[in-house]
């Protein structure tokens, strides 16, 4: 029963934790499925949420709800200066080389943010309480409700928007084939600015439910754009279901890992599983083979 | 007219000569601290703190009536840069003691450099292996982590608390208190149930604490510096355990209390006096410097002192103790270093020896409870 009762709160933990993974995995797809790069300034979109939150209720004073509709908007427009300024004035050049100048980003972003807010961690206060809700003998707080309640949403509207709007089925297109879709008629540079603003939009909205939970400071995007990416990875780069599945999968195996075999090796078992992914399944776990991703 | 330019003259040659006195050459320290990178909690502080009492010093007429000149390098918390900035300190500079650095992993680097160049080392780091075994030349004066452990026990073997559960930082710091925490477990009666760590950067320990609910353990320690603990707190209060939580001396300052909320009530740590400074009892050795310390932090930072720039405080005072006293070759200062007795510093009172370059004893840290976000004495 004690086992059991162990297992339902690893379980628990782990999805909640998966949840956000799986929010950052999203937002990496996102951007790769419409330009063909990984970038590497996700896990810095997702700190930026929590961070300016933080400052526009502690020094500008705003309520919670504006605080973060203000954190969300400043970090979409940092991820729509990223994509002016760094990405699309190389027009020819090789995604290793975009791979780069993302890395670059980041730790500029990094290291501003460190000058500007300072190196403290900073707490959010939680949207709804700290008292823990107790389900089948697990326990969780009211913010584990919220990161599920947004994560679906998010989910469902990506869903909406790549598949049912004009807009997002040009997004798809131009993760086919550029070329056919800008023969079609699809302006690919806007699609690509598209990508950065829902990308940084859902990356620090993950930031934002997350800073009451595990807080926040200048450095905290490498290791959650880390796990991001192996979830992304897990499921295959797509944006949709494969990614959360992927997220929610490394999640409770970094919680049961950590809780049954042993805590020291909780994040080599989440590498162990992107590694193992790339050699066996580069395409995703739920993926079928493709010949050719463009 | 020519007696008029032979005072001139007079005059200009007493000028400069007089101005040759005055600029007697400063004495250079040198000063290694992580302003930037993980370990900045530690070095931003005591770099502060650093320049603060050398100028307090220099603005009260140096030493000997000679000023000191404080040479300060940020090692990014980089063992690879720390060693680089000490040769250049000690062959550039030509420094006669180094403070610093701020950590165990910066300060086992670059203590083989300091010893055989024969220029004496303040460690502001608290590994116990920095001064153990001795180095003649490496003195430190962080409170070792033995002796916060030991105080942790004692505790629990009075309360007749025998099974803990430790849950470790995967860190310097957490591997060492880890280490410190499993050997000093026998000579006191306790056994180690459960033996758990986190990453630096981990941001659930759910699973961790979910297991030690499970172990049957009467009281978890968990060792390990901002923001780890704040979470282990935050968790440990969701899961609804019941048993005491200790916490190590990497988090006694104001911001755990912050960042853990009211997850912070009624954790206990074992802390250096500068936290509870006012409320020690007036014959407490450490409380006058304890209480000029503070004021004068906060006159200049506008904000608390912690005990991290403690240990640059201690250091810069070690030292300047020991230029009066040894003069200002290293060599001199060195062995007036090691011939101090009965400092009473921010760390704790300081009594140096040939076989004991840490100096202090377990009565550098005081146990403190945490309630309504204040720090109380565990009596």
């Amino acid at each position: 029963m004690e086992l059991f009762q162990q297992i339902t709160q690893f379980v628990i933990s782990g999805l909640a934790t998966g949840a956000i993974y799986a929010l950052i995995g999203l937002s990496f797809a996102i951007i790769f499925n419409s330009t063909g790069i990984i970038n590497f300034a996700q896990g810095e979109f997702v700190m930026l949420g929590g961070v300016m939150t933080i400052f526009s209720l502690n020094v500008l004073h705003l309520p919670l709800i504006a605080a973060i509709a203000v954190a969300v908007a400043a970090t979409t427009v940092v991820g729509v200066v990223f994509e002016r300024l760094a990405i699309r004035p190389l027009k020819n050049a090789t995604p290793l080389a975009l791979i780069i100048i993302t890395i670059g980003a980041s730790i500029l972003i990094r290291g501003v943010v460190m000058l500007v807010w300072g190196k403290d961690t900073q707490a959010l206060p939680a949207f709804s309480g700290n008292d823990p809700i107790s389900v089948v003998g697990a326990t969780l707080l009211p913010q584990h409700l919220w990161i599920f309640g947004v994560t679906v949403l998010v989910i469902v509207g990506c869903r909406l928007f790549f598949h049912h709007t004009i807009s997002g089925k040009a997004m798809r297109a131009c993760s086919f084939n550029r070329r056919a879709a800008n023969l079609v008629g699809i302006s690919v540079g806007r699609m690509v600015l598209f990508s950065f603003v829902i990308s940084a939009a859902v990356g620090s909205l993950a930031g934002v439910i997350i800073a009451p939970l595990t807080m926040t400071a200048y450095d905290v995007g490498v290791m959650l754009g880390l796990k991001g990416f192996c979830a992304a990875i897990m499921g295959g780069m797509g944006s949709g279901l494969g990614t959360v599945l992927g997220g929610l999968i490394l999640g409770t195996l970094e919680s049961l890992g950590a809780g049954l075999i042993s805590s020291g090796y909780k994040d080599a078992i989440a590498f162990f599983i992107l590694l193992l992914i790339l050699f066996i399944r580069p395409q995703g776990l739920f993926k079928k083979g493709e010949t050719e991703r463009v | 007219m020519k007696k008029l330019i032979s005072t001139a003259f007079a005059a200009f040659s007493l000028f400069c000569l007089s101005t040759a006195a005055l600029a007697a050459p400063p004495i250079k320290i040198g000063a290694l601290f992580a302003v930037t990178g993980p370990a900045s909690f530690l070095g931003e502080p005591e770099r502060n703190t650093a320049q603060m009492v050398v100028d307090e010093i220099n603005k009260a007429g140096g030493v000997k009536g000679r000023k000191l000149e404080l040479i300060v390098y940020d090692t990014g918390g980089d063992a690879t840069k720390a060693v680089q900035l000490a040769n250049k300190l000690i062959k550039n500079d030509n420094v006669v003691a180094i403070i610093g650095p701020s950590t165990t992993g910066d300060t086992m680097a670059v203590a083989p450099v300091a010893d055989k160049a024969g220029i004496p080392l303040v460690s502001c780091a608290a590994g116990s292996k920095i001064t153990d075994p001795v180095r003649k030349n490496v003195f430190k004066t962080a409170q070792n982590d033995a002796l916060a452990v030991a105080r942790i026990y004692e505790q629990l073997k009075k309360e007749k608390k025998s099974k803990v559960a430790i849950l470790s930082v995967s860190d310097g710091f957490g591997s060492s208190g880890r280490e410190q925490l499993k050997a000093q477990a026998a000579a006191y009666g306790i056994q180690i149930v459960s033996d758990d760590t986190f990453g630096p950067k981990d941001t659930d320990m759910t699973a961790q604490l979910t297991k030690i609910r499970g172990s049957h353990a009467q009281a978890v320690i968990c060792w390990g510096t901002n923001p780890g603990p704040a979470v282990v707190a935050r968790n440990a209060k969701q899961l609804g355990l019941a048993i005491p939580l200790y916490m190590s001396h990497g988090v006694s300052s104001k911001k755990f209390i912050e960042l853990a909320g009211d997850a912070a009530e009624g954790i206990r740590l074992p802390s250096g006096k500068v936290l509870v400074a006012d409320l020690l009892p007036k014959n407490d050795k450490q409380k006058a410097s304890l209480l000029a310390f503070i004021k004068d932090y906060q006159s200049h930072f506008k904000a608390e002192g912690d005990h991290f720039g403690g240990h640059a405080w201690d250091a810069v005072m070690l030292l300047k103790g020991a230029i009066e006293k040894g003069g200002d070759t290293p060599a001199g200062i060195r062995n007036a270093l090691e011939s101090t007795r009965n400092f009473a510093g921010i760390g704790g009172v300081f009594n140096y020896s040939a076989k004991d370059h840490a100096g202090l004893t377990k009565d550098a840290f005081t146990l403190v409870e945490i309630k309504k976000k204040d720090w109380v004495l565990v009596k």
